[in-house]
């Protein structure tokens, strides 16, 4: 090396394949490409992405359409009224099982979206400003979040739905609420960790204001590990609103929901176990896959924690 | 230490302040009421007024929270707004179902999960691990009432080998809900006994204690699993309110009549009297936990109480 004229460096470095210079957000997506499983989920959820913003036109039957001649009808039945068949069958109402299914599939990932929403728009700021400032808003954050951990989530949301109305949004809104302490206790410690280091203190000392120390430093910073706790809570949310409907104390039993649909075929179960079947089902399915996607996502991003 | 101890107690009171403040309050600005059902026969304001009268409604909230509150340190959580059976004897009768059922799901949990962390752990990336990563992912990413009506569906409907419908007297009926309730709490022993044996593994006094020829059973309990047992006993609080929502799940699947039961049937009746009751009776039991792991941490961990 030492023996290279200083004109062949210049031109040996330009040479260096570009590959070589990943980001670690390019690595943490190889990593994530090589995960079968999470690769696998993530294509699941798309399908279900799919088929709950399409449901519109490619559901076979209305959702709400309630045949009186096929009731509780076996799956593959034609149905003659309307000159269509019930692909999965239809329930005790005459619904057609499968149309429910799509329909119900907004309901789950809506959950898992907006819930997550709300979580991000509580948690980070008030995280961050926690972490950063300290004093007063550190102490009121710990404290609420003391409170907050004796109650359970579920006991909660069902508490919040039951006063202020069964409806889809104040489920997601209630979600959102009762656990966006866990963000905001995570970005906390992160921000602790972050600030001491010294591209803060360097960006600190030519000047930067406080917002800008936040938004272009420590921010960016600690959003791996705020991606995966929003993909690895998304299950979450989905699994806690299925058992608010299953339980009869989510919305309104017409609307098609995963939870409402079991909740309502569990009647019959000896005699139709197909229709508790394929919802319960959908709603394993959806949340195995997320559960895979987040996880492919925490390995991606921190390939130690394996 | 002792200083500790105290200071931890005490902080119990504002907890519980604000957790019934807020319950208290949730339950007081709800639209509607117990005469709002269907069924219910049209009250004459007179009526409504001797009611409210009896039950202490006609006071300002403020003096009702109080009122309230002091009977409940007292032990009566007041009367339920739907039968004649007061919160506190609903209680009384409801709880030993519940609390056999999570002791049971909590110790079965505990003696599957345990072993099955540690051996994943020894054998890391083998078979045994390979499988305690599939339940622990089955156990934290399908809700139990999925997995319920798989193995109802199973036992019950297809195979006849175990009831469906609770019962007391009949063991066999016991079998689902424990094993229901506690996979959730398996899966969180199995991840968290795994991780920690993991850590524990790569110390040095572990090394130490092979390298001087120490064989691998006596390493394995005497240095390994001592320690990595030690952040286990934190699992204990997310345990007890995982159990208590698991109790909704399970006990209204089966028809356990236990306390779960009655809190999911108390919010269809709108019966704040055993709603609110009963959220209180359950912040205790989860509090009570927490305290319990800290405590027991703190003898563990002396760092912990003095920092």
């Amino acid at each position: 090396m030492a023996s290279q004229a200083p004109a062949f460096q210049g031109v040996a470095l330009r040479q260096i394949p570009k590959e070589t210079f990943n980001t670690p957000t390019q690595l943490a997506l190889q990593r994530f490409r090589r995960n079968s499983l999470a690769v696998g989920g993530l294509v699941i959820v798309v399908l279900f992405a799919v088929i709950a913003l399409t449901a519109g036109f490619t559901a076979p039957f209305d959702p709400n359409y309630q045949s009186s001649t096929a009731q509780n009808a076996q799956p593959g039945t034609f149905n003659e009224e309307i000159g269509k068949v019930n692909t999965l069958g239809s329930d005790d109402l005459g619904r057609d099982v499968l149309t429910r299914l799509m329909y119900g599939s907004r309901v789950s990932l809506a959950v898992g979206l907006v819930s997550e929403g709300v979580i991000l728009l509580l948690g980070v700021p008030i995280g961050l400003a926690a972490g950063f400032f300290g004093g007063v808003v550190d102490n009121a954050l710990m404290r609420f979040t003391d409170i907050m951990y004796a109650f359970p989530d579920l006991l909660f949301v069902i508490i919040i739905v039951q006063v202020f109305g069964r409806s889809l949004f104040v489920i997601f809104i209630a979600l959102g609420v009762t656990s966006w302490v866990t963000m905001a206790r995570l970005v906390r410690g992160q921000v602790l960790q972050v600030k001491q280091m010294d591209y803060v203190l360097s960006a600190r000392s030519i000047g930067a204001r406080s917002m800008a120390l936040m938004a272009r430093h420590i921010l960016p910073n600690i959003l791996g590990p705020i991606i995966v706790l929003v993909t690895l809570g998304i299950p979450g949310a989905i699994i806690a609103e299925a058992t608010l409907t299953y339980l009869g104390l989510g919305v309104d039993p017409s609307t098609p929901t995963w939870g409402t649909m079991v909740n309502a075929a569990f009647q019959s179960i000896y005699s139709h176990p197909e229709q508790v079947l394929f919802p319960a089902f959908a709603i394993g399915v959806l949340t195995l896959s997320f559960t895979f996607v987040g996880d492919g996502v925490r390995d991606a991003f921190d390939p130690r924690s394996k | 230490m002792l200083g500790y101890i105290v200071r931890r107690v005490l902080w119990l009171i504002p907890v519980f302040v604000s957790v019934s403040l807020i319950t208290f309050i949730l339950m007081h600005i709800t639209p509607g009421g117990p005469w709002d059902t269907a069924t219910a026969r049209a009250a004459t304001p007179a009526v409504k007024a001797a009611i409210k009268a009896k039950y202490g409604l006609d006071q300002p909230l403020p003096i009702q929270y109080v009122d309230y509150m002091w009977k409940a340190v007292h032990g009566d959580l007041g009367p339920s707004f739907s039968s004649n059976v007061s919160v506190t004897s609903q209680i009384e009768q409801g709880f030993p179902y519940t609390a056999a059922l999570g002791m049971s799901a909590l110790l079965i949990s505990m003696l599957i999960g345990i072993p099955l962390g540690m051996l994943a752990a020894l054998r890391h990336n083998g078979f045994i691990d390979q499988l305690s990563i599939f339940v622990v992912t089955l156990g934290i990413s399908v809700p139990s009432f999925v997995l319920a009506i798989t193995l109802i569906l199973m036992f019950s409907v297809v195979l006849h080998v175990l009831p469906f419908q609770f019962s007391r007297t009949n063991w066999q009926s016991w079998i689902m809900p424990v094993l229901i309730l506690s996979l959730g709490p398996i899966a969180l022993f199995v991840r968290l006994t795994r991780s920690s044996t993991l850590e524990v593994l790569s110390e040095d006094y572990v090394r130490t204690a092979r390298a001087k020829g120490l064989p691998a059973g006596v390493v394995n309990i005497r240095h390994v699993l001592r320690n990595a047992l030690i952040p286990v006993i934190t699992l204990l609080g997310p345990l007890a309110a995982g159990l208590i929502t698991g109790s909704f799940v399970v006990e209204t699947l089966f028809g356990v009549p236990g306390i779960g039961k009655m809190f999911v049937a108390s919010v269809n009746k709108r019966d704040y009297g055993v709603l609110m009751g009963s959220t209180l009776f359950f912040t205790l039991i989860i509090v009570f936990f927490n305290l319990l792991v800290d405590l027991t941490y703190s003898f563990i961990d002396p760092r912990i109480a003095r920092g």
